[in-house]
């Protein structure tokens, strides 16, 4: 007895588990890899997937094998020119016999690279910045879709059932099918008037055609009404959501006190901020300035990668943001998102000045602002511009400040922003 | 019956229908099989499968997940396409076909694994004495619950710990000669009434009153070395003796072990299985069409992936990697069927067993009472080596150059198939390592031994790394010693915990 089984509707990723176990042991080194690819990816490519190397030694799986040495002897096919007894020049390497391959050894010693979903760089970047569960899915899930109406279809739920469509088609069917019926029956019905005309001699064909017309007109009494096939579905379908556009502005000091670590972190603050606008917004532009005691827009390779030495003037950088703002992003059209990192030095009257100029223009214009300072890691105390903003942060609510020394702590400056525009 | 409908598409009833025809035709052949069952599945079910080497369900391990996104990446990249077909052991005996395959494929590969690899596992002497193929299933179900409820009750990481060790000895969880005999409740219980019988024949009350002597037995036994016997199953060894282990951690050792020997048969019969499988889906399918079953399409189509299955490419040619199983199968029992049917001269000096005699029988015997290794060394013909231009490479260490040892003339036969079987002798392949000592009076310690074969030295880091395993499962020193051919002792090394 054999059996025949169609199992391609089984369950896929039977291997799930095995996979997780894997980059449960690897975790190490899949985070490094996150890590690098965090550092070389621009803010708007961050999320998706990405390659992992993993060192063929690290992964290896160890049995008792021969080394190279030793007699060996192997048979090979194909010989066309050998006699017993010729000398052949071993092969570069040292390597035994010609073939290699009775050997069993040859776990190729290439690095072990695998790909990385998106969810899972996505889920290991949050790990990082210790994102609450429920924040995590709320980023990286896909935007809002909204149902449209998208035709028809033959099959649905009952209650998109479109009536006036259905019984058009039933109509339809019903005439196609009908047609020839209804032929035959007007054909016979003329001959039955033709024959009665005739009278006596016609008695038998009058009433075979009158038997054929019972029997036509049963046929298309037999016709149903309502089949299957008529049935027509209102169709939807998910489009994303439509909605207004964002600006970000990334602000950021690029004096030679602002090192890697601290510029990595800047990254992470921006991304992270670029992942949520995204989410709300269908579009979401970004504009980059950077700062010395001159602010310049700049693009992104340049505002992260391209050091330049001078003082810091903060005010600078807003009065740019501003004046981008007002000549490319008018506020009734555009949401306004700022951020703003900086290690705090600032001198002299730029501190009061810029806080100033913070509360007075720029935040009128944007929805929300948020400012991480990245400290050395040894200083003390709070820097003037620190002194200074929190005198804004007392008075205003889009406004968000927070010192980062550790990428875990960049998400709580955010969290009144996701409180408030979860709702 | 009515010729068999063709086209590219297959559909199920298409499907039953060639399978009834295959199955009347491997009936004509006597081929006795177990029962089967075909599934359909698709490319990611399959890269599942291949996963977890082939068998329907595992249990989780890093190392499966390895596989699958190594191979998974090999397929999604072009590097390397997927099998035709995955066939299982077991009773109904599964095999997988994919769904991409077309009508022609799917016959074909119908009658190579559900009535060649069948009919094999069924018949041949190896999958008899160490796998039941009605039980596997099953045994693989209890395995992966007991893995995953240990996962549960002692941690994922102290289930993988013992599984890495375990995997890092598989090979040598398996008793080559040892059979495994099952005995019956009946058998058991005649052989208690033949011991009985044996002492109630042998009492005599004399004896008692004999003055004891003291116990002097008692100390040699303690300095005697334990195992008597080295013992080649280290797992099993392992599972039985070890100081350390938990008894759920025994059951794991266990688990991995009867899953090696579960494998061991495949290892040792693949130029076989695959040849006979070969041979079988080319004999039904050609008579098929010799019964006007199916049309010259089909038959061109087939003949098409049939000569690209047994290709064998020489050692100089591109792609070349080595013998290929399917191809030296495929030609020896084709080899096997000629010296029956239409035997010449030299065929009757070297096979006066075969010539002349009913192929169908003599094939059938050389497929139940043989390995690759003995196959070979039993048949392979001197025209087959002709045919394949067969040739010995000798690479020995102190000489500068390799030698060819023998080609396919008059001398060289005997030795050309010598070689041939030795290459798929286990010992070639993996060093050969048994349990001597454990010192139970002692430290507790193990000490392996390993004699040295021809002169190759183990592989440095890995022996010390499984070394390590071993040391992990064992919970106390353990040696490896490595013995020369006078049995000195040549090389050493150690692991203490």
């Amino acid at each position: 007895m054999n059996y025949l089984i169609d199992r391609r509707l089984n369950g896929r990723n039977k291997s799930a588990v095995n996979r997780e176990r894997f980059m449960r042991r690897y975790k190490e080194h899949i985070r490094r890899s996150v890590k690098g690819m965090i550092a070389e990816r621009s803010i708007t490519d961050m999320a998706k997937g990405g390659d992992v190397k993993v060192p063929a030694k690290d992964i290896s799986e160890p049995g008792f094998r021969y080394g190279t040495g030793g007699d060996w002897e192997s048979v090979h096919p194909g010989n066309k020119e050998f006699v017993r007894g010729d000398k052949i020049p071993r092969p570069e390497g040292g390597g035994r016999g010609s073939g290699g391959s009775e050997s069993g050894t040859g776990e190729s010693v290439d690095d072990f690279v695998f790909a990385l979903s998106r969810e899972e760089f996505l889920n290991i970047f949050f790990e990082d910045l210790e994102l609450p569960n429920l924040m995590r899915t709320a980023i990286a899930e896909a935007e809002d879709k909204k149902l449209v109406r998208a035709g028809y279809v033959k099959e649905g739920t009952p209650a998109n059932l479109s009536v006036g469509r259905t019984m058009k088609t039933a109509l339809a069917r019903r005439i196609a099918l009908g047609g020839p019926l209804r032929d035959e029956l007007e054909q016979a019905r003329e001959a039955l008037e033709a024959a009665a005309r005739a009278g006596q001699p016609q008695e038998a064909r009058i009433a075979a055609l009158e038997n054929q017309i019972v029997e036509l007109e049963g046929r298309l009494a037999r016709l149903p009404f309502l089949d299957d096939v008529d049935l027509r579905y209102r169709h939807r379908i998910a489009v994303p959501r439509p909605s207004a556009r964002a600006v970000m502005f990334c602000l950021m000091d690029v004096s030679a006190s602002m090192d890697e670590r601290k510029k990595d972190l800047a990254k992470r603050f921006f991304t992270l901020l670029y992942l949520f606008l995204t989410r709300k917004y269908e579009r979401v532009e970004l504009v980059f300035i950077r700062h010395t005691d001159e602010a310049q827009e700049v693009d992104e390779d340049t505002f992260f990668y391209d050091t330049q030495s001078g003082g810091t003037v903060v005010y600078s950088a807003l009065e740019l943001m501003q004046q981008i703002c007002e000549a490319r992003y008018p506020k009734s059209e555009w949401n306004i998102y700022g951020a703003q990192a900086s290690d705090g030095d600032a001198f002299g009257a730029d501190p009061a000045k810029s806080a100033r100029f913070l509360r007075e223009r720029v935040l009128r214009l944007t929805r929300y602002f948020a400012y991480i300072e990245c400290p050395d890691e040894n200083q003390s105390g709070n820097s003037s511009l620190w002194v200074e903003y929190e005198e804004v942060r007392g008075s205003d609510q889009n406004f968000a400040m927070r010192k980062v020394y550790q990428p875990q702590e960049i998400y709580p400056v955010f969290r009144d922003l996701f409180r408030k525009e979860k709702v | 019956m009515s010729p068999l409908p063709h086209g590219p598409e297959w559909e199920f009833e298409l499907l039953e229908r060639y399978d009834e025809a295959i199955s009347q035709t491997a009936a004509e052949f006597g081929l006795d099989t177990y029962p089967n069952q075909i599934e359909i599945i698709n490319s990611e079910q399959m890269l599942d499968a291949y996963a977890s080497a082939g068998l329907p369900l595992g249990y989780p391990h890093w190392s499966y997940g390895k596989a699958f996104i190594r191979h998974e990446q090999a397929y999604r990249k072009g590097y390397q396409g997927l099998a035709y077909e995955i066939v299982i052991n077991s009773s109904p005996c599964i095999a997988y076909l994919m769904e991409e395959n077309s009508l022609m494929m799917q016959a074909l590969v119908i009658a190579h694994a559900s009535y060649g690899h069948n009919s094999f596992f069924k018949g041949n002497y190896l999958f008899k004495q160490f796998t039941q193929a009605d039980a596997i299933l099953d045994y693989l179900v209890f395995a992966r619950r007991y893995v995953m409820e240990c996962e549960q009750r002692y941690g994922v990481a102290e289930v993988e710990e013992l599984l890495d060790s375990s995997h890092a000895l598989m090979e040598y969880g398996v008793d080559r000669y040892k059979r495994p005999q099952p005995q019956s409740a009946k058998e058991k219980e005649q052989r208690r009434n033949e011991i009985e019988e044996h002492q109630r024949r042998q009492f005599n009350d004399l004896w008692r009153t004999l003055p004891q002597t003291a116990p002097a037995a008692t100390a040699e036994a303690a300095t005697a070395v334990f195992p008597a016997e080295p013992e080649e199953n280290i797992l099993y060894f392992v599972e039985k003796h070890s100081p350390r282990l938990a008894p759920w951690q025994r059951e794991l050792v266990r688990i991995v072990r009867k899953l090696s020997q579960y494998f061991y048969p495949q290892t040792q019969t693949k130029v076989m299985n695959e040849g006979w499988a070969t041979f079988w889906h080319y004999t039904l399918i050609n008579r098929l069409y010799e019964k006007k079953l199916v049309d010259d399409a089909f038959m061109l189509e087939f003949l098409h992936i049939h000569t690209n299955v047994v290709s064998q490419r020489g050692f100089d040619q591109e792609g070349y990697h080595g013998i290929n199983p399917y191809a030296l199968g495929f030609a020896m029992m084709h080899d096997i069927r000629r010296i029956c049917e239409d035997p010449t001269e030299e065929d009757a000096a070297w096979f006066p067993e075969l010539a002349g005699t009913e192929w169908r029988k003599s094939l059938d015997f050389a497929m139940r009472n043989f390995k690759d290794e003995s196959f070979i060394a039993q048949y392979l013909s001197p025209r087959l080596i002709r045919e394949l231009r067969l040739f010995v490479v000798a690479d020995h260490v102190g000489k500068a150059e390799l030698e060819v040892d023998s080609i396919h003339d008059e001398h060289g036969y005997k030795r050309v198939r010598r070689m041939m079987a030795d290459q798929y002798k286990r010992e070639n392949l993996l060093p050969d390592i048994q349990v001597a000592r454990y010192e139970r009076d002692g430290d507790r310690s193990l000490t392996l031994r390993s004699p040295v074969f021809r002169g190759r030295p183990l592989e440095e880091e890995q022996a010390n790394e499984v070394l390590r395993h071993l040391g992990r499962l064992w919970g106390f020193p353990v040696r490896l010693e490595a013995v020369d051919a006078e049995g000195r002792i040549d090389g050493y090394r150690e692991w203490r915990p």
